[in-house]
């Protein structure tokens, strides 16, 4: 992918005395080469965790072992499928990569607030992979999931260095996340144009900024549960351990304390990118902008009070349970507001159905399939039901598999020519598009029913009466393999072939200030801060 | 009004699909789309409010999904070339924000019925010990002499030809349990995290090791036989293969079990190691 992303933006800023070689990516403080590195590194992680993936559907196509031999090492795969997917595919890609992108162009800043921290950012980013990959092949690895319960994942069930690298490797990608966080934070706060208040900036801005706030309050949660999780291991502490006095239940506290809100620093930004596209591409103004600004942030402070629905098992008393039950609930209004406000922006429109568009609408549509059925979840007296059956599995990778990489596509499709000058082939993109789509569905439907039917996750081998429907889900998952397979080759083909793109390729909606910009987007842009004060309000 | 039909046609298809289960669903089946058939009145209340749960969901879920043909009909750059300028509509978002509040307390009501049915036994008449270790259960029936055995998987070739289906779910040492009894269920684990489900029963509670966790089934005696479950719990390399399964008997039957069972299994007796001589320090292995 390096070949790829050198010719991305080669050779339309030399006139600018950019650094070559090597350096220029290595050194940058550069946020649009900052950004495309992001990218990069998002796109070589999903290579790696859908191979993982494409694995563990291979193993579970039919019951018994047909290729792993090793149950920790299938195991190893379940973890590291999530690790890598959560932290290094769609974080990276959605706030490393389009934030960076997009949040100076957009605000009319010439770059982000602290370029050095943002390139630490990104190199610690990488370390964090190493230091996971490392933990893959170390000591059998961490056969943990990702969310590395203890007693399973302390010293005694996992006594090699495997857990220790995946808790290294978890900082590191948590530090980088917070120096991310307070960049794009100060960004936002400090450099929108004149004229460009809060009210008036695109909702791609605020998803970033409650996006940041959310990093920046979870992670050092989660940071300080790894270093307990650490010295548990090696320095003889037991926070986690019921032989000290310790409480492995204390873990899943702090562990979803971090984890909830997570799941919403990977959804939001998405939230963000549907907005714009669906207005560019319905040629109307987001309908309802406040009501989606505030809806955000609530979803954002929501996200912080209803961790322990990931826990209705461990044996809470029931007041417990009815309160995270009835906080939980509450999420789906602003969610509804979302939803509604995306059709009433679409309502009267004029659309055009670039592929941008599909995956828009598809988010939608898949967004509230995978939405509804959190509403089923949140019940804990159902979730009895569900706990740690597929049922699960089809749900989060409705909202993630599905609907975070949906708006990941959506945006990259939508963002593709400003950021390297050239346009995909529309015809491949929705070829691309629809193959995705009924890729994911075919893998992730029939997981409900396996679900209700009470198959377990992280099973490396299932009793004979589930095999039809996990039959059918591999057979989904070698679609949407080849969908990504296919996704590769057009964004090679644009970089090598692709026609120029006009600085605005997607006319009249086309509204925000990167479309006032060439394409590809200079090396440096806003050397002349824009003024926004005479625009009407968005 | 054409859109309440839809979703009235959508509720009833649903309703049909997630009800008709099978009377012989113990255990999963082939191409099984909905859930086991419940065993106890707990699972019976789950059912019928995942069912109204669905009702809801798939309107929505339809309502959405006909707004967007509408849109995609009628609003293509085609059909419409010049887009409207509306960006706000007072009444609507009070209405979207609104009407879903209304569908959740409708949801929330029944939710907290069930949630607060299932809670602790009310005059338990027998309880179960339930313990999890890497790979297998232990049990103990602390009212009937604290006899206790351990359950581990049934090997593939151990399984008579017609059985091969229950691999994974068959253990050699079934649980046996009376009918028409209220049963106290204890939980906790000796090493790891693991979790006792058995789906039919509504059951399904983490064992956590130094700490006790509890729950309650009843099983009326018309729903007599075997029922099976998985571990529920990430648990290390052998997750998947420590099942759980159990037999409701008679309260006549469970008595003969019993007497037959103290004398084939050991008894759970005082410490078996005196924590005052040797000093305090984890269990390990065993019980």
């Amino acid at each position: 992918m390096s070949d790829a992303a050198a010719a991305h933006d080669h050779g339309h800023d030399d006139h600018h005395g950019a650094p070559a070689g090597w350096r220029r990516w290595v050194y940058s403080t550069n946020h649009k080469d900052i950004g495309t590195l992001y990218l990069v590194a998002a796109m070589v992680s999903v290579l790696i965790g859908g191979v993982f993936s494409f694995m563990i559907r291979l193993e579970l196509q039919s019951p018994g072992l047909q290729y792993i031999e090793d149950l920790q090492f299938y195991n190893v795969l379940v973890t590291a499928h999530g690790f890598v997917m959560v932290f290094f595919f769609v974080m990276p890609a959605l706030i490393g990569g389009f934030g960076n992108w997009f949040i100076p162009l957009m605000i009319g800043a010439p770059d982000m607030a602290f370029p050095r921290m943002n390139n630490i950012s990104f190199w610690l980013l990488v370390v964090g992979l190493l230091l996971l990959m490392t933990s893959a092949l170390v000591a059998g690895g961490a056969g943990t999931g990702w969310t590395v319960y203890p007693p399973l994942s302390n010293a005694t069930f996992h006594s090699g260095a495997a857990v220790d690298f995946a808790i290294l490797s978890l900082h590191v990608a948590g530090a980088s996340s917070i120096l991310g966080a307070i960049n794009f934070i100060t960004t936002i706060m400090n450099m929108r144009a004149p004229g460009m208040t809060y009210h008036r900036m695109p909702l791609f801005i605020w998803a970033m900024l409650v996006t940041a706030l959310l990093l920046l309050l979870a992670l050092p949660v989660l940071a300080g549960a790894l270093t307990m999780l650490l010295t548990d291991r090696n320095f003889g502490t037991t926070f986690f351990e019921a032989s000290g006095g310790g409480d492995p239940i204390f873990w899943q506290h702090l562990f979803w304390f971090f984890g909830h809100p997570e799941v919403y620093i990977m959804i939001v930004p998405a939230f963000g990118v549907i907005s714009h596209v669906v207005s560019t591409f319905s040629r109307k103004p987001v309908f309802g902008y406040l009501g989606m600004a505030y809806a955000m942030a609530a979803i954002g402070f929501i996200g912080f009070i209803v961790w322990a629905h990931h826990m209705f098992t461990v044996g809470f008393n029931v007041e417990t349970r009815a309160y995270f039950v009835l906080a939980t609930m509450v999420i789906a209004v602003p969610t509804g507001v979302k939803i509604f406000s995306w059709l009433a922006t679409m309502w009267g429109g004029s659309i055009e159905f670039r592929t941008p568009m599909l995956y828009a609408m598809g988010f939608i549509f898949l967004f509230v399939v995978g939405g509804v059925t959190g509403i089923t979840l949140a019940n804990a007296g159902v979730d009895i039901a569900f706990h740690d059956t597929y049922f699960v599995i089809a749900h989060f990778h409705y909202v993630l598999s599905i609907a975070a990489a949906f708006g990941i596509l959506s945006g990259f499709f939508y963002w593709f020519p400003k950021m390297c000058g050239k346009m995909y082939n529309e015809g491949l993109g929705k070829i691309q598009f629809w193959l995705m789509f009924i890729g994911v569905n075919i893998l992730f439907f029939p997981q409900h029913f396996s679900g209700m039917a009470g198959m377990p996750r992280r099973i490396p081998d299932y009793p004979e009466a589930y095999a039809g429907w996990n039959f059918v889900s591999s057979i989904g998952a070698y679609i949407s393999f080849a969908a990504s397979l296919l996704f590769f080759y057009i964004v090679i083909q644009t970089l090598r072939s692709g026609e120029k793109a006009p600085a605005n390729p997607w006319g009249e909606g086309a509204t925000t200030l990167e479309w006032q910009v060439p394409s590809p987007a200079p090396f440096h842009t806003h050397d002349q801060t824009p003024d926004m004060r005479p625009q009407p309000a968005e | 009004m054409k859109m309440s039909r839809w979703i009235s046609m959508a509720a009833v298809f649903a309703v049909g699909l997630f009800t008709s289960a099978g009377a012989m669903a113990q255990q999963p089946h082939p191409w099984q789309m909905n859930f086991q058939k419940a065993a106890t009145p707990v699972m019976e209340e789950i059912i019928w409010f995942h069912n109204w749960l669905l009702v809801i969901e798939v309107a929505i879920v339809i309502l959405v999904l006909a707004l967007m043909l509408y849109i995609v009909i009628k609003f293509n750059a085609k059909a419409n070339p010049v887009p409207s300028k509306t960006t706000h509509n007072a009444p609507l978002e009070v209405i979207w924000t609104v009407v879903p509040i209304i569908i959740l307390v409708v949801i929330a009501v029944p939710s907290m019925k069930l949630l607060f049915t299932m809670d602790k036994a009310q005059n338990p008449e027998m309880t179960l010990k339930i313990i999890g270790n890497q790979w297998f259960w232990s049990y103990e029936y602390p009212d009937h002499g604290n006899f206790t055995f351990d359950a581990n998987l049934t090997q593939k070739e151990d399984l008579p030809d017609d059985k091969k289906s229950l691999y994974l779910l068959e253990v050699d040492n079934h649980v046996v349990l009376p009918a028409d009894t209220s049963i106290r269920l204890l939980f906790t684990a000796n090493d790891v995290l693991h979790n006792w489900a058995i789906p039919s029963f509504g059951v399904k509670m983490d064992t956590v090791p130094g700490r006790i966790n509890e729950a309650w089934i009843e099983v009326p005696s018309e729903h007599m036989g075997t029922y099976y479950g998985q571990c529920s719990e990430l648990c290390g390399v052998n997750h998947g293969y420590m099942p759980i399964a159990v037999d409701i008997v008679s309260k006549a039957d469970f008595a003969a079990w019993v007497e037959k069972a103290k004398e084939e299994f050991a008894r759970v007796d005082e410490p078996a190691v005196d924590v005052a001589r040797v000093g305090a320090r984890p269990a390990t292995a065993g019980r």
